[in-house]
């Protein structure tokens, strides 16, 4: 696929339109393209009323702009059925589903639970929680310097003890995509299920869970230009259905009793209290806006900028990007330090050329403590990246350790 | 407020080239300061005799805004007594809220080179570290013969 860089997408979003606001803060979170936010508000204008209740006309126009938001996310990540398909606030709730409902009830003493040092912390605490209730074991799957999960690593850590293994598809701070096929793979031949974090991934690799045949996976809708507040929680049919509810309330029974309560099918047993349907809405509409643009064109759109700003990074003396040496394994990342500057000092110096950039151990310290600095600042692309973000970006940054006091 | 003119050079100079970051082994307190949010981590030492700062001094790691404030302090703080210190400390921090008169800014000699902080809220918690965690040795040993 041939990228002209000179294509610019920035017009369709509103806040990169009206401003001169350099945009690398996409890994924390994504821009929104005037097509969501339009979405949100039709919602709220026209179709506003508690969804899954109601035989009004209106709370039926809402159940089915829930519903069809559930179709599009089931066809956006090739999910088999739609009952799979569960809306939460965003990744860290639907790991904490998956950690209470699931680890809780099928895990104890000795059993042990694999997660890899590249974590978001959102992927770490609840298995922490879990291994501290259950006696379970938590244990680490560690890669090298680059960010690299070795084959040997996997078959050593996976063993007949190992019940989940919960991975991140793509790490935020060296943006390398882990091999979950082959993850998977091992695990389901020792018994274990696989829980995925693709609140990274999803907007720069085409999700097929079947495909993965992955057990679980999250993600949260403001990494693909959704609003905040919604996320997915992908499970197989089969383990959601024997698994107790997260969390107890309306909307998620069949019947109430003064003493007891049959909960309701799937999907809506996970889903207690009213669904951010505005949230799915606009869910949708990006998909929606995704599927327009094209995710493959997206990608090598933001690998094209990715590699442009490493290659410039490398000409700079004094800097050091962390992970893989080769700039198409950092998918839209790159982590850097600069001798002797702090990365605080990095940001805010950035921050005076408009550019946005995260400092800091970016909800990941067991990983920079693996790979030995304690933060680091971290640029992140999307498609809407221009080569003109780019260059104020290496220009603001060449001049970093001088204005620090440096002779260089 | 352009960043360009905050780094200035009195707070690039104690940042790389801090006259009080050393360890001290004689000191009567020693107290760790650490702000969780952004990994600022230092250790405050101090030398008291008869309610007077003989010595102070700072080791750890963090921006350059918490290491040349805690260089800064460590500086002005030395030969005062506690009270002064304390009153520096009060005076400091309502500077970085943005309540204090030019002739306060003066009474804190350099330290007044960190006044635009208040403009920066990010960046609040880096500049009053060394000074919070002075403040924290003399509430925690209010009772101590020194």
């Amino acid at each position: 696929m041939s990228i002209n860089v000179n294509i610019s997408h920035r017009e369709d979003f509103p806040l990169l339109r009206d401003s001169n606001i350099v945009y690398l803060d996409n890994a924390a979170t994504s821009q929104k393209p005037d097509c969501v936010i339009e979405a949100v508000e039709e919602f709220y204008h026209k179709h506003n009323a508690n969804p899954l209740r109601g035989f009004y006309e209106l709370a039926m126009l809402a159940t089915e702009q829930l519903e069809n938001s559930r179709t599009t996310v089931k066809e956006f990540i090739n999910a088999k059925f739609e009952e799979e398909v569960i809306f939460t606030k965003g990744t860290t709730e639907s790991i904490n589903l998956i950690a209470n409902s699931y680890g809780m009830n099928f895990l104890g003493e000795g059993d042990e639970i694999l997660i890899s040092i590249m974590e978001h912390h959102c992927n770490i605490l609840p298995w922490q929680f879990v291994a501290s209730k259950t006696g379970a074991v938590l244990k680490y799957l560690e890669c090298d310097m680059d960010g690299l999960i070795s084959d040997t690593a996997i078959e050593e850590a996976i063993t007949d003890k190992t019940k989940i293994v919960a991975i991140t598809q793509l790490s935020n701070v060296l943006g390398r995509e882990n091999p979950i096929a082959r993850i998977t793979k091992t695990a389901h031949e020792h018994g274990a299920i696989v829980v995925m974090d693709a609140a990274q991934s999803v907007v720069h690799v085409k999700i097929d869970v079947q495909a993965l045949d992955v057990d679980f996976m999250a993600f949260s809708g403001h990494k693909i230009m959704s609003p905040m507040g919604i996320g997915i929680l992908y499970g197989k049919k089969e383990l959601l259905n024997k698994m107790p509810p997260f969390l107890r309330g309306g909307e998620m029974i069949e019947s109430v009793t003064r003493t007891d309560a049959v909960f309701a099918q799937l999907p809506y047993k996970f889903e207690a209290g009213t669904d951010n349907a505005s949230g799915a809405v606009g869910l949708m509409a990006a998909i929606n806006y995704i599927n327009s643009i094209g995710m493959e064109y997206m990608h090598e759109r933001t690998l094209m900028l990715t590699k442009m700003c490493f290659d410039a990074i490398c000409k700079i003396p004094h800097i050091h990007i962390i992970g893989a040496k080769d700039s198409n394994n950092h998918n839209g990342i790159i982590s850097f330090t600069i001798d002797n500057v702090h990365p605080h000092d990095v940001s805010q110096i950035l921050s005076e050329s408009n550019v946005c950039v995260r400092a800091g151990h970016h909800c990941a310290q067991p990983l920079c403590d693996f790979l030995g600095f304690k933060s680091c600042t971290r640029a992140s692309f999307m498609f809407y990246n221009t080569q003109e973000d780019i260059d104020t970006f290496i220009k603001s940054l060449s001049g970093i350790r001088k204005m620090m006091g440096y002779g260089d | 407020m352009e960043t360009s003119n905050f780094y200035n050079e009195i707070l690039t100079e104690h940042n790389i080239r801090p006259y009080h970051k050393h360890d001290m082994p004689d000191a009567t307190f020693s107290l760790n300061g650490v702000n969780p949010s952004c990994g600022d981590d230092i250790t405050l030492k101090l030398k008291v005799v008869d309610d007077v700062i003989e010595d102070a001094s700072f080791i750890g790691d963090g921006c350059a805004i918490s290491q040349a404030s805690a260089d800064i302090m460590a500086d002005m703080v030395i030969g005062r007594s506690k009270e002064e210190a304390l009153r520096l400390a009060e005076m400091f921090i309502r500077m970085i809220k943005g309540s204090v008169t030019n002739e306060e800014i003066d009474e804190l000699e350099e330290a007044g080179a960190l006044k635009d902080i208040s403009h920066m809220p990010a960046r609040v918690k880096c500049a009053v570290l060394g000074w919070h965690t002075l403040q924290e040795i003399f509430e925690k040993n209010e009772d101590a013969n020194t």
